[in-house]
């Protein structure tokens, strides 16, 4: 029994382990400039909680065969234990956890702490039961106004957004279901929710973050490739959760600038 | 029964009753046990042990009591300091309106709140004292004085409606003013934590009730002692809530 | 010695404050005796894990076969899926999570192993199972009404659970499911009062707080937690029934939906989030601390070794329950909460973790040097163990923010939540009730199936949700009814199909653990008053214990709890009660 359990917990690590080396499953490519470094942040947890896993499941599977009683087996070492062992073990992990939260901690501060760049692009991404919109500020570069009488989602784009075209600011806006942007370019997001909540995921940019009725959350990311990306919705939202889906295109700056100079001109 | 066992000589000379576990409300007179012990045994350490439990259970009750009210005053402080999107200009606004209590009418009813836990605290008083003397007046040829028998009992459940109506007529007067439970964030945490309160007080009103009405059917009077006495501290600590509520939604506009 | 049934009353003394019952319904139904509600409980957490397994086959198998018709169900639709998840979510984590370790094990045998003759408050333990039986009626009856149950999942996020018009189950099921939250939360507060009360007040002579077993240390510890966390629950509950149909506006801003503007103004969905988060973490601890406890237990006994580190044990439960309130934020990474409380929750996060890892290295400890015995509830322990590695583990990676950008809502925190809390908590369940079964029913579950139920549970859940950290990590969102919409998901319906499998294989097994129950309560071998040779109370009473539990000799307790292979001891075992002294004791 004792060698049986040693097999199962021995080849239940090695199975669970073996997935994750050879990466049969793994995060998807990363285009954004943020990816290198969540990725290589990922690579140290999963490397040292590797070890962990490894060597307590080993551990264990070899202790319970070890320490099988049999008629040969050694006499228990009666002991209550060993606070020297307790205090270095607590403190060996204690540094392993913390410092590992703090080796990441400057990605998170320079992903969540710091406002947009001044050149970033601004866009609002909008979200509601069960389809995200994107608006362009347009050549004034200010998003006009928006009203909750007026949003129809029926009617989508502008009308799905409740646009108030009486704002002059709002006549540049271009409103749109998928969403372009320039490569290289840092996006200042503007999150926004009309209903629920909802959550703005594009695996591929390592980017996820919730969309909050009540709330207008700024966040960025920079798209480093161009190439088209799906956005999931990433927080239930609903009967339509599964099917949220948009599109993220990312393109030169001249596709991009053809693209709204088209989306302009459609609204004349 | 208590024997004991051979396997369980001890060197503790004293036989040991089992625990007896007993209920707040317990039917039971106290059974005198074989022989003492400092646990269980005669009728008065067992009574004073399960006094001192229910005493006991009724602190960790509070705790959970005081979460409640916990709870409520992080939504009231962390909503009033809340800026919410304004639809309209697209910036961000406080809107925590500022309710104008019925300041007079609450004072009443703290007043009369207060004044009910001096009279269930004469009512406790009361009540231990009749406890205590209970064994020695059934011995034959003593005789007590007999003490005037105030129903404080009675009468801090009078003082307990009339708070409870005094709290309805301030909600009532709430209406008047405009200020009802959908109204604004302000007014619903006003309703949220008056009605939390004011149903914690019918409570313990309910069980004041109850050992009055035991003290009809004659039921002994330890246990009534021990239902009068937790739910008078119950009702000290529901007073004191009162006052923070008051002060909270007074000072903290 | 020869146990006193403690209905003779022949001496004229009752000898408990209650006289044993006699008739049916004070035996059996409204019963004030622990070890009978304690069977209750457990009953009920049976009953609710079985309809909670059913909810999820039927999840696990449209998630794969979208279209697919089951006789006597038909299709699911997306609603319902939803509805299927919620249920399954609340069903597990309220009515067998916490009910059955804390409620059915724990109302059972914290008393005798204290020494107690029963719970400080037996009426109050009483109402409490019956409470939490009318909370599962009313969360059932959710199913029944217009509209179904709600969609919005264990977690309850406002403005969805707010909203009655936000989707299909949303109306009166919601209602339903709150109310049934609510009763429950009173059910759980009684319960902990009770709990503590006792651990504090009824321990028998001797008992000192640092020689009680680990288990009662578990049970006294998520006690504490319940009494701290179910008040901010049903204070939250209370608020969202509220915002649905008083027209108050906690939780929910000026929203539209479908293109109508709903009657709210200014309330805040983070809210919601964050008191219920105050409650669900600790929740969680609620949920494994018995489980713990239960394996420390075994670990000890079935090693016949004493617990390596009692001590730092107790503290790290301590640590535990203590960290458990500081860390709820660890939820909300991603809902737009400031990113520097972020940082703070998250160090504290990983603060948690090592409490955590000082109880895996010590029941390691347990092990190594001692002489195990194989027996069924040894394998669960041991099991146990290897489980919290495995979802402990991926812990350090949800608590880095920067990682839970990735990962946050994913099958990653699925597969995470079910090996630590869902499985650890089961198999400590599973080890309890093997333990425990011959002190409760006089006889013996059968060994081999129980190593059957053994082997094919521990590799099963394995192949359940091990695979489920590489679907997170490749993006799949949770909740998701069916991968049919994006392209980037459709190479890992696959593996889902391998997990479907997997779980149905997984739950027909749980049909032999219930074969063998029910079978050896009634034809199961005789089991001795002490089949394993363990220490503790339990094991010094008749088999199963009469009324009191002692049957009037209240036990004096000499030493702690785990002593094994004591030096000088004729057997290698000593009982709590044991007077002896042993030379190098």
């Amino acid at each position: 029994m004792g060698l049986a359990l040693l097999a199962i917990i021995w080849l239940i690590t090695f199975f669970s382990t073996y997935f994750f080396v050879a990466k049969t499953w793994w995060l998807p490519h990363g285009a954004s400039t943020a990816a290198a470094f969540i990725d290589n942040q990922f690579a140290l947890t999963y490397v040292l909680m590797g070890i962990v896993f490894v060597a307590a499941q080993g551990a264990l599977g070899l202790f319970v065969w070890q320490y099988r009683d049999r008629k040969d087996a050694k006499k228990v070492e009666y002991s209550h234990g060993n606070t020297r062992l307790e205090v270095v073990w607590t403190v060996l992990t204690a540094v392993l956890f913390v410092g590992l939260n703090l080796m990441g901690s400057n990605v998170w501060a320079r992903e969540r702490f710091a406002p947009a760049d001044p050149g970033s692009i601004p866009v609002e991404v909008t979200g509601m039961q069960f389809a995200w919109y994107f608006r362009y500020p347009g050549a004034d570069g200010k998003f006009g106004a928006t009203s909750p009488k007026l949003m129809d989602p029926s009617a989508g784009n502008e009308a799905a957004v409740g646009l108030d075209t009486s704002d002059p600011a709002a006549k540049d806006d271009v409103v749109a279901g998928t969403m372009y942007l320039p490569v290289n370019r840092q996006v200042d997001l503007r999150l926004r929710a009309v209903d629920v909540i909802h959550s703005f995921f594009v695996p591929n940019m390592r980017f996820k973050q919730d969309a909050v009725p009540g709330l207008e959350i700024h966040m960025h990311f920079t798209p480093i490739e161009t190439g088209d990306f799906e956005i999931a919705c990433a927080e239930l939202c609903g009967l339509g959760h599964y099917k949220m889906h948009g599109m993220l295109k990312v393109v030169s700056q001249e596709d991009f600038d053809k693209w709204l100079a088209a989306r302009e001109a459609e609204k004349q | 029964m208590a024997t004991f066992s051979s396997t369980v000589t001890t060197t503790d000379p004293v036989v040991k009753d089992p625990k007896t576990g007993r209920g707040s409300g317990g039917t039971r007179p106290p059974v005198p046990g074989g022989g003492g012990g400092d646990r269980g045994g005669n009728g008065s350490s067992d009574h004073g042990e399960r006094l001192r439990r229910t005493r006991l259970g009724l602190i960790v009750g509070l705790v959970a009591s005081t979460m409640v009210f916990v709870s409520f005053t992080s939504v009231y402080v962390m909503r009033r300091g809340l800026p919410t999107l304004d639809d309209r200009t697209g910036g961000y606004v406080r809107d925590w309106l500022q309710v104008s209590l019925p300041t007079t009418l609450l004072l009443v009813n703290t007043f009369l709140l207060l004044l009910s836990s001096i009279t269930v605290e004469l009512a406790r008083r009361q009540i231990t004292r009749q406890a205590a003397l209970a064994p020695v007046r059934s011995i034959p040829g003593v005789s007590i004085g007999k003490e005037p028998n105030i129903p404080w009992l009675g009468i801090t459940v009078a003082l307990g409606l009339a708070f409870l109506t005094g709290q309805w007529m301030a909600w009532r007067e709430l209406g008047n003013r405009g200020f009802y439970l959908a109204t604004s964030p302000s007014s619903s945490m006003i309703y949220v934590l008056t009605g939390a309160h004011a149903l914690h007080l019918a409570g313990g009103l309910l069980v004041l009730l109850y050992a009055g009405a035991t003290a009809l059917r004659h039921k002994p009077v330890e246990d009534r002692r021990i239902v009068v006495d937790v739910t008078a501290w119950y009702w000290h600590f529901m007073a004191l809530v009162w006052l923070y509520i008051f002060a909270l939604l007074e000072f903290v506009r | 010695m020869v146990a006193q049934d403690a209905h003779d009353d022949s001496h004229g003394h009752a000898v408990h404050a209650h006289a044993a019952p006699t008739s049916f319904i004070r035996k059996y139904i409204f019963s004030l005796d622990h070890k009978v509600i304690g069977l209750q409980y457990y009953f009920l957490a049976l009953t609710a894990v079985f309809v909670g397994m059913f909810l999820s086959l039927l999840m696990r198998i449209h998630m794969v076969w979208p279209g697919a018709v089951l006789p006597l169900i038909g299709e699911i639709r997306p609603e319902t899926y939803l509805s299927l998840l919620t249920m399954h979510g609340t069903i597990m984590v309220f009515f067998v999570l916490t009910t059955a370790p804390q409620g059915g094990f724990g109302n059972y045998f914290l008393p005798i192993q204290i020494g107690a003759p029963d719970m400080a408050f037996p009426v109050l333990n009483m109402l409490s199972f019956w409470t939490t039986f009318i909370a599962f009626v009313v969360i059932l009856a959710a199913f029944f009404v217009t509209g179904g149950a709600p969609l919005h999942g264990w977690t309850g996020y406002a403005p969805l659970s707010a909203l009655p018009s936000a989707g299909p189950g949303e109306q009166l099921g919601a209602d339903l499911w709150i109310t049934s939250i609510a009763i429950f939360c009173v059910a759980s507060l009684m319960g902990a009062l009770n709990f503590i009360t006792t651990v504090l007040d009824l321990r028998a002579k001797g008992m000192t707080m640092m020689r009680m077993p680990l288990t009662v240390w578990s049970w006294f510890i998520t006690a504490i937690l319940g009494l701290l966390a179910f008040g901010v629950l049903l204070s939250a509950g209370i608020l969202l029934l509220l915002d649905r149909n008083l027209g108050t506006s906690f939780y929910v801003p000026l929203v539209v939906v479908n293109g109508q503007i709903m009657g709210h103004k200014g309330g805040s969905p983070l809210l919601w989030q964050h008191l219920f988060w105050f409650f669900g973490h600790p929740e969680v601890y609620i949920a494994i601390l018995p489980g713990m406890g239960v394996a420390s237990q075994l670990l000890s006994t079935f090693s016949r070794k004493p617990i390596f580190g009692y001590k730092a044990m107790v503290y790290a439960l301590m640590g535990i329950g203590f960290l458990g309130f500081m860390v709820w934020g660890h939820h909300m990474f991603m809902s737009g909460m400031s990113p520097y409380s972020a940082f703070a929750f998250s160090i504290m996060t990983m603060a948690i973790g090592v409490p955590s890892a000082i109880k895996t290295f010590n029941w390691l400890g347990t092990i190594r040097g001692g002489r195990v015995r194989f027996q069924t509830p040894m394998l669960y322990a041991i099991g146990f163990v290897s489980l919290f590695v495995s979802g402990g583990l991926s812990g350090p990676f949800l608590a880095q923010p920067v990682l839970d950008i990735p990962l946050h809502d994913t099958a990653f925190v699925v597969g995470h939540f079910h090996l630590i809390m869902g499985v650890a908590a089961i198999f400590g369940m599973f080890a309890g009730t093997y333990y425990w079964f011959p002190k409760m029913f006089g006889r013996m579950m059968n060994e081999k199936w129980g190593r059957v139920h053994f082997f094919l549970t521990l590799t099963g859940t394995y192949a359940i949700f091990m695979p489920m950290h590489y679907l997170g990590m490749a993006g799949q969102p949770r909740r998701y009814s069916q991968f049919t919409e994006l392209a980037y998901l459709q190479h890992l319906i696959p593996l889902n199909k391998f997990i479907t499998y997997a779980a149905i294989l997984t739950i027909s097994a749980q049909f032999i653990f219930v074969i063998n129950l029910f079978w050896s309560m009634f034809k199961g071998p005789k089991a001795s008053d002490n089949p394993w040779e363990a220490t503790t109370l339990e094991w010094t009473t008749a088999t199963p214990p009469p009324h009191d539990n002692f049957g009037g000799k209240t036990p004096v307790v000499c030493r702690g709890p785990y002593e094994y292979s004591v030096p000088g001891a004729p057997k290698d075992y000593v009982m709590q009660n044991d007077p002896a002294t042993y030379p190098t004791h």
